[in-house]
């Protein structure tokens, strides 16, 4: 089965439109969504109607920390994603805000784990963004393949038999043989606010037969969704950002 | 987990095991058939037993990555595998006949037969690198030749990929490979060079034409670590008679830094297979090895031996072209070879490590007996290398980044894409004539260059007189 997976949305629905649109045009079968839909983008509400209707539908979703920071009072982040998530609130009714606050922090099939952070303590918020937390993420779990977000720049880490790790940042449209040998941790790129100095949204996919995963990237209008955030009021670094991937 | 027997008669996913052809430290071979497949294979198995090296287990995994990505006549055929999670195997295609391993014993052999085989070789490697792999463990004993007589590289399982998790990378702390013939960068834990495989090549060279190996058989970390400051001895100290040129290919396969190496394999070819053209330097001229004043310099100074980052392969290939000019000196017009010397020079202005091969056809007829000599005694031949030398003058291009050739031809079209195809030139440069009453009666060289050629081709015209305008031009910008 080839899962298209998608991470950190925040809100773009221009990113999220072009890589629903480009990993359907390649054939997935089903939807895996990785947290942090809403938060610094101008579509919350948009976002979260999506969301609701792709786990209707059969996705696999678990939450992000902006999501949990919807129905939190008092949240720990940076000035600007404070106040992205302060103008959230406002954007979305109570249904939506119910939907978020009820997703799973992690979940789990067929030994592949789906998770917003790293996986040991999820609601802690970790970033794996070295290969110390990431194997410390692996050896805790059984699945042979880890998927998370949170970081927004793609990489791949993996653990063999011997204990060593291997680090790598992924090239687009090159699938990787995730060897049953060895467990594996895929950090994915964002789709909405990519940050690995290349603007183009980021998602992946996963076939879950020949065990490949390929990272994707997308050109999409960043103009537009900067745009949408400058028209909101929101901080303008969010609207800058998304034109230079930083 | 069924442990697989692997005995002589068994038979595992379909293929017939017949007998062990190998046994060696990280992995033994299998001579196997399937039934109804004429194809001969081999299947390769890991050992991976109670004590054996872990080293076993992930360089296999490394081949399990990358053989099925891989193509072309320069690698065994991929077939199928398996990984650890029952009997761990791939099965790939049995190449007929002995490594070049067997050829020890006639060592050293004759100049020209040993630069045949290293082209051969560098060869397989443009193509390995042009598939985005660097091979790290060329010798003797992993390359085969097809009857076809292309090189094949056997054993990827030191390889990587710039598009793949290195799983080698972090594995072990010391280098892992073999010790005569590994790049000084490889000591200081560099595994994205391409170059460290022409160094190893250039290894392979100088024991195949002098039979000594350059830094010897040592396996010590020191004396391994030795060739990061102390030169080999030149070829020509062991052999008098040791072609200058032949000295200078191998020294520079063999310098310490890798930016003074060929850029990439392709260009190595080139010179292997264009003996008249390696520009000689110092290098060729070597009979002792540099004075201890260079090599305590090299010792102490950090800084020459300090890993550097390395661009992508993709990027680091297409900045070192070897781009081939067509230029009609005879009856080519004056302003075409101008507008063909314009447009090469913008491409070598941006590519320092490009290469330009300018070449000239000597058309032959097809019917009459030519004479090497013009109605005034010159000899044609060098008469066009001389011309060819004065178009490319005012290009300045040091003397290691042009070549000139005169391809003695009936058609020129077929010389110049020969010659594009043996010497692996990345992108021809051709003028096309104006209309004329010998392009129509002969068909274009231009076109049939452009249409047949595996490689970029730009299509070069004379500036022409602007044609006259029937309605002013509209303003570029309105409003």
């Amino acid at each position: 089965m080839l899962l298209g997976l998608f991470a950190d949305i925040h809100a773009n629905r221009p990113a999220f439109t072009a890589c629903l649109a480009d990993a359907r045009q390649r054939g997935i079968e089903r939807v895996v969504l990785l947290g942090d839909y809403v938060g610094y983008g101008a579509d919350p509400d948009w976002s979260v109607d999506t969301v609701r209707a792709l786990v209707a539908d059969g996705a696999v979703a678990v939450l992000g920390n902006h999501d949990a920071a919807i129905g939190q009072t008092r949240v720990q982040m940076n000035a600007e994603a404070e106040a992205a998530i302060e103008w959230t609130r406002g954007q979305l009714d109570s249904a939506q805000r119910k939907f978020l606050a009820e997703l799973p922090m992690r979940h789990e099939e067929h030994s592949l784990l789906f998770v917003h952070s790293e996986a040991t303590r999820p609601d802690a918020w970790i970033y794996v963004t070295d290969t110390a937390v990431a194997s410390r993420s692996m050896q805790t779990v059984s699945a042979h393949v880890t998927f998370c977000g949170h970081v927004h720049k793609p990489a791949l880490y993996s653990l063999s038999v011997t204990g060593k790790m291997t680090t790598f940042v992924p090239t687009p449209d090159i699938p990787v043989h995730l060897l049953p040998g060895r467990q594996w941790h895929a950090v994915l790129g964002s789709v909405g606010q990519p940050r690995d100095g290349n603007p183009a949204a980021a998602y992946a996919l996963y076939d879950t037969v020949k065990h490949e995963l390929t990272y994707c990237r997308v050109a999409y209008d960043a103009a537009d969704a900067a745009e949408r955030i400058r028209a909101n009021g929101l901080p303008p670094w969010l609207a800058d950002r998304l034109l230079v991937g930083r | 987990m069924d442990q697989a027997t692997f005995e002589p008669g068994s038979t595992l996913d379909g293929f017939i095991i017949e007998e062990a052809i190998h046994r060696g430290g990280m992995a033994t071979l299998f001579k196997v058939r399937r039934d109804d497949d004429p194809m001969p294979m081999v299947m390769k198995t890991p050992r991976i037993g109670e004590g054996e090296d872990p080293a076993a287990i992930v360089s296999f995994e490394m081949e399990q990555m990358l053989m099925p990505r891989l193509s072309g006549p320069h690698v065994p055929k991929f077939i199928g595998m398996q990984d650890f999670a029952s009997h761990p195997y791939i099965v790939m295609e049995r190449i007929a006949g002995e490594p070049l391993l067997a050829r020890l014993p006639e060592l050293p052999l004759p100049y020209d037969e040993a630069v045949a085989i290293a082209a051969k070789i560098a060869g397989a490697i443009a193509d390995l690198h042009r598939q985005h792999v660097i091979h790290h463990d060329i010798k003797p004993s992993n390359i085969m030749f097809r009857p076809t007589g292309e090189a094949v590289l056997l054993d990827m399982g030191l390889a990587c990929s710039d598009q793949l998790p290195d799983l080698m990378q972090e594995e072990f702390r010391l280098p892992f490979g073999t010790a005569p013939y590994m790049a000084p960068e490889r000591l200081l834990g560099v595994r994205d060079e391409p170059r460290s495989d022409l160094f190893a090549l250039g290894v392979l060279l100088y024991f195949f034409t002098t039979g000594v190996r350059p830094f010897g058989e040592t396996e010590t970390m020191y004396g391994m670590r030795r060739r990061l400051w102390r030169d080999p001895h030149p070829p020509r100290k062991l052999r008098p008679d040791y072609p200058p040129w032949l000295q200078e290919i191998v020294l520079r396969c063999l310098e310490i830094e890798p930016a003074w190496r060929y850029p990439t394999a392709a260009q190595l070819v080139f010179d292997l297979t264009h003996p008249a053209e390696v520009k000689l330097t110092t290098r060729s001229e070597k009979l002792k090895h540099d004075p201890l004043r260079t090599v305590l310099r090299r010792r102490f100074n950090k800084e020459l031996t300090r890993p550097r980052a390395v661009e992508s392969m993709a990027a680091h290939l297409a900045s070192a072209p070897i781009v081939a000019i067509a230029i009609d000196v005879a009856e080519g017009s004056p302003a075409l070879n101008d507008a063909l010397r314009v447009t090469a020079s913008r491409i070598l202005a941006t590519l320092p490590s490009a290469r330009l091969a300018c070449l000239n056809v000597l058309k032959l007829g097809r019917m009459t007996i030519d004479r090497t000599l013009d109605e005034h005694g010159h000899n044609k031949h060098v008469d066009r290398l001389v011309q060819l030398r004065h178009w490319a003058e005012p290009l300045k291009l040091e003397d290691d980044r042009l070549t000139v050739h005169v391809l003695e031809a009936v058609d020129p079209a077929s010389a110049i894409l020969e010659f594009a195809q043996a010497g692996r030139v990345d992108h021809i440069l051709i003028g096309a004539r104006r209309s004329s009453v010998l392009r129509s009666l002969l068909g274009s060289v231009s076109a049939k260059v452009a249409s047949e050629a595996g490689c970029t081709v730009t299509i070069v015209r004379e500036a022409q007189p602007a044609p006259p305008r029937s309605a002013p031009r509209p303003a570029v910008q309105e409003g």
